[in-house]
């Protein structure tokens, strides 16, 4: 039983790659964590995509295998460098794992990178289970060696994140002896006049592929009934099999480029053609433009992700099953039920900053990670959250356009050294007096701790340079920097209060390990709530912690209910008891905030 | 399609839905049958609701089923169980853990939490199977509450019992302990097989 990213990392393996890079992304992540499981390998977590597909490039240039692996917004990051891979080709297989995220599980859009490959003249294919996921990651690198192209493997959450069963293959014997670089320019050197003699090159190339795509094997025709014929390719094509048993179907495991003659072979053998894809029309696009007729998205949703049932549905409303094939009844109707967003855990060492910007109602322009959660009320403390890097910039250019109120961007430290950086250089040189909040939990949290240049060490589990963070804020040129505790609610508020004053670039910077950290569980420590002294008078709510309860004890005079602690939640992270005003909450026996609360 | 079996699990982030659904797919598997399982890391993971799939069977496709296609409903919170009814067959088997894990919306959002005379006559609606559970008692009762999970997957496995797909499939409880000793570490082994076998017990009591 492998999860699609982990066959993934095995195919890489069994495709004997040398060298893999990637920045952590859901659905994305766990491919390089179970690649830097085999012996033999390199494998780093890069500051970002970018970064990662440029080692990717340059290790293919050095004649090893490579791979680059992120989200599907990873590739907008990267995609500077994934054009010019095209451009060049390499000297051994580079393969570019994207994964997408229909129905937007973790991700700020539902982009279809399938266009990518067309974009960039690369072949894309698409796995639809965890067998394939594997088969196809060996594959990509053989057809990248063929034909001189990286290859874009496309994987969607249900491929990445679906457990099934796989068979191994073996790694195959790697000479020892590294190739000497290559030195030829024209090939390797982008500039203009090498550059317009590698086009038509790469325009030809992926002719060819298409003429390959005609006999591959990673294409197939599976011929039952003449009815029904089905285009499908990746995760579709299990729900194809499920909801049409009876159906024909054209499987595209290599959905760019198109092989035409097989799938105007498919459509004369078939009465009626439909094309089951997720998101994009993409291969729906592709036919239509051969003048082959076909339906897809008049049927199926143009938006989120498949399921049986949503295909199923879709294909009874057009009448392409009978209503009879809906066994389930609707859906028994259920009130409204509470929601149960995901929040800042409990002992967030991100919940007294935003629990500060949410007093101080200041635009907060914020960024991607766990602390994007500081939207979520009661601390509702994050106005804009577009992509990665973004925040830092968007509160300069609100600023420039003399927007009246000061503004502040938050950002993580993994973030911070994947596009921040640039950003805050921007800021500090173009002069936009906007405070900088890094919060610095020494690791990348929402992916679930994987280390960064912050961390002290590397994926890999070497030992790493710590870059520390205040000497480099100062040299991108902000010269007023503090470095606080998180957890220092009194000090962020006084250092945030100052920092908007000023008419100068400014930066915080908050550090605390993230709560959920080994080193910081062992300290856990719950705190209780002295029912005697509460009032129930609510603040200890306003910060958002799950740990804290309404008790079912009232208050006499108020009548409103009083905090209650949920011990096995607390982490003692004392923040409720720094802002409660009548001590009504118990510090940690080893506090070092105890005495500046009273 | 009728030979395959839907399991749908949810809860909140954190109370070990993952393992439960890892220990399901690979019983699955060691019962000789094809199977799959699905779930969405990441954001979910923060304290939200989650949810996983599970099948098994001869030929399993998709990865994911949708409304109205659980077979077996495992709900480790009261809140989540209700709010993945939907996902239920008619007639299907909910086994649902009795833990309230009470939202921000709630604390501070002035939402309610349904009440459980609530929940029993939403599910009474769809199905008369429906099996309520006291994992966390009986976790610490054995003196571990995260073994709460097992709990349940064992009582998940009593109700399992004479299920018309499994016919011909060699699905024991030893099956079961069999992949559970695989994922837990030695020290917490005998406190995880009393917790199997008292949910075995708790599943299989009306």
């Amino acid at each position: 039983m492998l999860s699609g990213n982990e066959a993934v990392a095995r195919g890489a393996w069994e495709a004997g790659v040398q060298v893999a890079s990637a920045y952590p992304g859901t659905p994305s992540t766990e491919i390089l964590e179970n690649f830097a499981l085999f012996p033999g390998i390199y494998a780093e977590w890069a500051t970002n995509e970018k970064v990662a597909v440029d080692v990717a490039v340059g290790a293919a240039y050095a004649g090893k295998r490579a791979l680059a692996a992120m989200k599907h917004v990873g590739l907008n990051v990267a995609a500077d460098s994934f054009m010019y891979a095209s451009m060049t080709g390499m000297e051994a297989g580079l393969v570019i794992v994207s994964a997408d995220d229909p129905a937007m599980h973790s991700s700020q859009n539902e982009q279809d990178n399938r266009t990518f490959a067309k974009f960039a003249r690369v072949p894309c294919l698409e796995p639809s289970d965890s067998q394939e996921a594997k088969d196809f990651t060996v594959a990509a690198f053989d057809l990248s060696e063929r034909f001189d192209a990286p290859v874009l493997l496309r994987l969607t959450t249900r491929i990445c994140h679906s457990m099934s069963a796989v068979e191994l293959g073996e790694r195959p014997e790697l000479p020892a002896e590294a190739k000497p670089f290559p030195r030829n320019p024209a090939k390797y050197v982008m500039v203009p006049g090498n550059a317009v003699k590698r086009h038509p090159i790469i325009e030809e190339r992926i002719r060819r592929i298409a003429e390959y795509a005609e006999e591959s094997p990673l294409n197939r025709v599976e011929m039952r009934g003449r009815a029904l014929g089905i285009i499908t390719s990746g995760v579709s094509y299990q729900y194809a099999r499920e909801v049409f048993p009876d159906a024909s179907i054209l499987k595209l495991g290599m959905s760019w480029p198109l092989p035409e003659k097989r799938i105007r072979q498919f459509a004369a053998s078939v009465e009626r053609l439909i094309v089951l894809e997720e998101l994009d029309p993409f291969i729906e696009e592709g036919v239509k433009l051969m003048g082959i007729a076909c339906e897809g998205k008049s049927i199926f949703p143009l938006t989120g992700e498949f399921d049986p049932f949503v295909v199923r549905s879709s294909a009874v409303r057009a009448g392409l099953l009978p209503a009879s094939v809906m066994e389930a009844a609707a859906a028994p109707e259920v009130g409204p039920l509470p929601a149960r967003p995901p929040v800042l855990c409990p002992g967030c060492p991100h919940r007294p900053t935003f629990y500060v910007l949410n007093k101080l109602k200041v635009p907060v322009n914020g960024d991607i990670g766990c602390y994007t959660l500081g939207l979520i009320p009661p601390l509702s403390a994050i106005h804009t959250c577009g992509c990665m890097g973004a925040g830092i910039a968007v509160a300069h250019g609100a600023a420039q356009a003399g927007s009246p109120e000061k503004h502040v961007a938050v950002i993580g430290d993994s973030t911070f050294f994947h596009t921040g950086v640039p950003a805050l250089i921007n800021v500090a040189y173009n002069r936009a007096p906007v405070v900088t909040v890094i919060l610095d939990n020494r690791i990348t949290g929402m992916t679930g701790h994987q280390q960064n240049p912050g961390t002290g060490e590397t994926l890999l589990g070497k030992e790493a340079p710590v870059i520390a963070l205040e000497p480099l804020v100062r040299a991108c040129g902000i010269q007023h920097v503090r470095t606080l505790s998180a957890l220092d609610v009194d000090e962020i508020e006084k250092t945030l209060k100052e920092y908007v004053k000023l008419d100068e670039p400014s930066a915080l910077i908050v550090q605390e390990p993230c709560a959920l950290l080994p080193e910081a569980r062992r300290k856990w420590t719950p705190l209780e709530v002295i029912a005697d002294k509460c009032n129930g008078c609510t603040l200890c709510f306003r910060i958002g912690c799950p740990a804290i309860l309404k008790s079912e004890e009232l208050d006499e005079k108020t009548g409103r209910p009083k905090a209650l602690i949920d011990a096995s939640l607390c982490t003692g992270c004392e923040v409720c008891a720094q802002i409660c005003p009548r001590d009504a909450i118990t510090f940690r026996p080893d506090s070092v905030f105890v005495e500046k609360s009273r | 399609m009728k030979n395959v079996i839907n399991f749908l699990l949810c809860g909140v982030g954190g109370q070990g839905t993952v393992l439960a659904s890892d220990v399901l797919v690979n019983v699955g598997l060691a019962a000789g049958l094809d199977a799959k399982q699905a779930e969405v890391h990441g954001m979910s993971q923060r304290g939200g609701s989650v949810i996983s799939y599970v099948r098994w069977g001869r030929e399993v496709h998709a990865p994911i089923i949708g409304q109205g296609e659980a077979d077996l409903l495992l709900a480790f919170e009261k809140l989540e169980a209700l709010r993945n009814l939907g996902f239920l067959r008619p007639g299907g088997v909910a086994v649902i853990n009795n833990q309230a894990i009470i939202p921000l919306t709630v604390t501070t959002g002035g939402q309610k939490y349904p009440a459980d005379e609530e929940i029993r006559a939403a599910f009474a609606a769809v199905t008369p199977h429906v099996r309520f559970v006291d994992g966390e008692r009986i976790a610490e009762e054995l003196g571990n509450l995260r073994v709460a999970n097992v709990v349940l997957l064992g009582a998940l496995s009593a109700l399992l019992e004479g299920h018309p797909a499994l016919e011909g499939a060699a699905l024991t409880a030893e099956t079961w302990m069999r992949v559970i000793e695989e994922r837990v570490p030695a020290k917490y082994l005998e406190v995880n097989r009393r917790a199997f076998e008292e949910g075995r017990r708790a599943g299989g009591s009306e």
